[in-house]
């Protein structure tokens, strides 16, 4: 079982848009996928027009009295699973572990008993630096950073590269790309050419800020199966492909 | 998937609407398809569900199912049903619990071949069956060509949480098509159970709707008159107690008449080596029957019978020899020490060769005139025994009584026999006793409806043990010799020009010949202590209890004639 998770600190920058049409990808190739939404926002479980509600909330599944496996749901798309967000997962951090007793490792405890049943998972992750985001670090094999072609945001890049570069033990790859690219700004078209060409970790393929993939709310479907044929798609195929090629 | 504890749905064709397909040939009384009736489910979802055709879903769109089992019908017997699925993404082999639960699949290109297949690719699918179906071969079945749609079950967020599938099934076979009725299913979307038991509950609501209580398989087989499992080479005549014997044994004898017969066609096909062996265990059984309970024949020449039949026995042994041989072979070859199993390819290449030779003297006789006489003349003796309206002479005996007064003299002879045999008697006296024993056990099969079914199982129980003793030995012995005759045959063959026989061959032979010695000697050694058990006190009572109330029928459902 491969984790990929969606990060970056920043909010809006494309996390979930690239966990729901990577998922989907994935499940495409005949991947048992699942897709958890962790965001207490709830945009992918909207995306796959399920109700962002678990049983017994956060709280029962970080506690372990009810299970993963108990609050998937079947999207409309074969071999393509949805772990719903629930809004009580805002309180995550404060299940996770007190200033005293933190805990890093729970998510991934917590997505174990699930190997034999999905070969790839994504985990959408709520902007933020906290103890749930430290704790997908930890889980994820993937950490998968969409990037808004500015300088600052190749900053935070650098310090979420330093950060992971401090774990003991294992350590997520991660693998940035840019989100959003506006063709017809030249700041975008100088910082996406020279980014990837200059750093490793940073892929060639970018998604472009289109109409048709803030479209995927309207349709409530990944932008990938509504429209294959679609730029947009032609885009998270691309940066799919890149993420496989650099896993073999 | 579906939902544990759902079922399909058969909707049942209103009285008077039927439709003709245009296809069928069918007889007044087959059943054409509801095919107006999806609509009636549709219309029970929609209070609760919006409906939309799901367009390229796995499982849906037209694909040619043909359903494969061994002739003797060794996977369904054993629970598992074996299908191949050929679409136009390609063939797959699907194995199956007989209720539906996948067990396994594997692709499959270019199956089912064209002649039977004794072997499949590897993959799950044959590792699960290839050693309860060897030496049978995979025939197929029956065919169906099926046409599945699914339509999509979605809630007030138009977020599927069901399914609904719907499957036509056009059966296929030579000359003739009929339409199964429409199948409905519901598959549960993971997480929604409570919505695919509202639709299942649905259907069931539909006038007309009724649980499918037959898989596919099963409907497609009794869409063309047959059922599963509607061949087996045990003897299940019906008889009953109170028969006259003469009808008894003629019912008896016609049923294995049946099994030669139906068996001369994969013999002829050369399919696998089992329709030869159940070809001539019927002639075994039907030359016991003639000696044994032929005195209540009376219109049938016993005599020509008896001999032409053992022109039949005599005319299969060769090939049943070799095929014993290759059948048997890369278990000998486990067994070399000095050998290695190269040494002995040759031998087996020699063997292909004979059986090669041997069958097609066999297949001439099963097509000669001879033999279709032997079959005609036979039934039609049979038949005239079997439907004479009463004993023309005295008073005949029962079945009951018949089998009471064989059994227990075959039992009493085998006792006399065995008893007589001490360490220093030849090895005839053994193979004797052998053919005794194995008419002993074709009179308790006969007679088997007969018979308590507990006492039935304990007596051929204890004279298994002692026949397998017997098998073991005379075997042994049989196959050693023939070892040397091959030998023989092998070093003519050379002289006159043949493949030849090299030196490391006839010594792994030889190797071959000593190792059935040891079998044969650890046979003879076991005898006394086999036969004690078979011939002791506890067994002589099992048999006389047995013999005390030949009249109760097992299960007096299946007795009436």
């Amino acid at each position: 079982m491969k984790i990929y998770a969606t990060y970056n600190i920043k909010g809006g920058v494309g996390k979930t848009t690239a966990a729901v049409n990577l998922a989907y990808l994935s499940a495409a190739e005949g991947e048992r996928t699942l897709l958890w939404d962790l965001d207490p926002q709830g945009a992918a479980s909207f995306l796959f027009r399920i109700k962002p509600r678990v049983k017994g909330g956060g709280k029962a599944l970080i506690r372990g009295t009810k299970t993963l496996e108990g609050a998937i749901k079947g999207t409309d798309f074969d071999n393509l699973d949805l772990l719903p967000a629930d809004f009580t997962y805002r309180n995550m951090d404060l299940l996770l572990g007190t200033a005293q007793r933190k805990q890093t490792r729970k998510i991934a405890q917590l997505l174990r008993p699930l190997a034999a049943e999905y070969d790839n998972v994504f985990l959408d992750c709520p902007p933020s630096i906290s103890l749930v985001s430290e704790n997908v670090m930890h889980a994820a094999d993937v950490l998968l950073v969409p990037l808004i072609p500015t300088t600052l945001s190749v900053r935070t890049l650098d310090q979420l590269t330093d950060f992971v570069a401090g774990f003991d033990g294992d350590r997520p790859e991660v693998r940035a790309f840019f989100s959003m690219v506006d063709r017809r700004k030249k700041l975008h078209q100088e910082i996406t050419k020279d980014l990837s060409a200059e750093r490793s970790g940073v892929t060639a393929a970018a998604i472009p800020a289109l109409s048709l993939i803030e479209r995927m709310s309207v349709e409530r479907a990944p932008v990938t199966a509504f429209a294959p044929r679609s730029q947009a798609a032609r885009a998270f195929r691309s940066l799919w492909s890149e993420i496989l090629s650099d896993q073999e | 998937m579906l939902t544990p504890g759902l079922r399909g749905y058969v909707l049942e064709q209103p009285a008077g609407d039927h439709k003709s397909t245009g296809k069928s040939t069918g007889k007044g009384t087959r059943k054409h398809p509801p095919t107006d009736l999806l609509p009636a489910a549709l219309a029970a979802l929609a209070p609760s569900f919006t409906v939309a055709a799901e367009h390229g879903a796995p499982g849906s769109g037209a694909r040619r199912r043909t359903w494969l089992d061994t002739f003797d019908w060794r996977l369904y017997r054993a629970g598992l049903v074996l299908e191949v699925e050929q679409a136009r993404r390609g063939g797959r082999l699907l194995l199956s619990q007989a209720d539906g639960t996948p067990r396994a699949e594997q692709p499959a290109a270019g199956w089912p071949p064209r002649r039977p297949a004794l072997d499949l690719p590897a993959g799950p699918v044959r590792d699960q069956i290839m050693a309860l179906i060897s030496p049978r071969a995979l025939l197929p079945v029956v065919s169906a060509v099926s046409t599945v749609s699914v339509i999509r079950l979605l809630n007030a967020d138009g977020k599927t949480v069901g399914r609904l599938t719907a499957e036509r099934a056009v059966v296929t076979a030579a000359g003739t098509a009929a339409e199964l009725p429409l199948r409905l299913s519901v598959a549960e979307v993971r997480g929604y159970p409570a919505q695919a038991r509202k639709a299942a509950a649905l259907l069931a609501g539909i006038p007309g709707a009724s649980p499918v209580s037959q898989s596919v398989f099963v409907a497609a087989l009794t869409a063309l008159g047959r059922h599963p499992a509607d061949y087996t080479n045990g003897v299940d005549a019906e008889i009953t107690a109170e028969l006259p014997g003469s009808v008894a044994v003629a019912r008896l004898l016609l049923r294995l008449l049946d099994t030669l017969e139906l068996n001369v066609d994969g013999v002829l096909r050369d399919i696998d080596t089992e329709f030869l062996h159940d070809f001539r265990v019927a002639v075994r059984r039907t030359r016991s029957a003639i000696k044994l309970l032929g005195e209540v024949v009376p219109a049938a020449d016993a005599n020509r019978y008896a001999r032409e039949f053992k022109w039949l026995g005599d005319l299969t042994t060769p090939t049943r020899d070799l095929d014993v041989h290759l059948l048997g072979f890369a278990a000998t070859t486990e067994h070399l020490l000095a050998a290695t199993p190269a040494d002995l390819e040759p031998f087996r290449a020699f063997l292909v060769r004979r059986r090669a030779r041997e069958f097609r003297r066999l297949a001439a006789a099963l097509r000669s005139p001879r033999f279709g006489a032997i079959t005609d003349d036979w039934r039609k003796a049979l038949l005239a025994v079997r439907d004479a309206s009463a004993p023309k002479k005295r008073r005949q005996p029962t079945a009951a009584e018949l089998a009471a007064r064989t059994t227990g003299r075959a039992f009493r002879r085998i006792a006399a026999r065995g008893g007589a045999i001490t360490p220093d008697s030849p090895p005839e006296s053994l193979h004797d006793l052998r053919k005794r024993c194995k008419e002993l056990r074709y009179l308790l099969e006969f007679f088997a409806p007969l018979h308590d079914p507990v006492a039935y199982r304990k007596v051929v129980g204890d004279l298994k043990q002692l026949q397998d003793c017997l098998g073991d030995f005379q075997d042994s012995q049989v196959q050693r010799e023939e070892i040397g005759a091959l030998a023989d045959a092998m070093l003519a063959e050379a002289l006159s020009g043949g493949p030849g026989a090299p030196a490391a061959t006839l010594l792994a032979m030889g190797e071959v010949a000593a190792r059935l010695a040891v079998s044969q000697a650890e046979a003879r050694a076991d005898f006394a202590r086999r036969f004690a058990r078979f011939a002791g006190p506890a067994a002589r009572h099992r048999i006389s209890i047995l013999l005390a109330k030949p009249g109760q029928p097992a299960e007096p459902a299946l007795k009436t004639p």
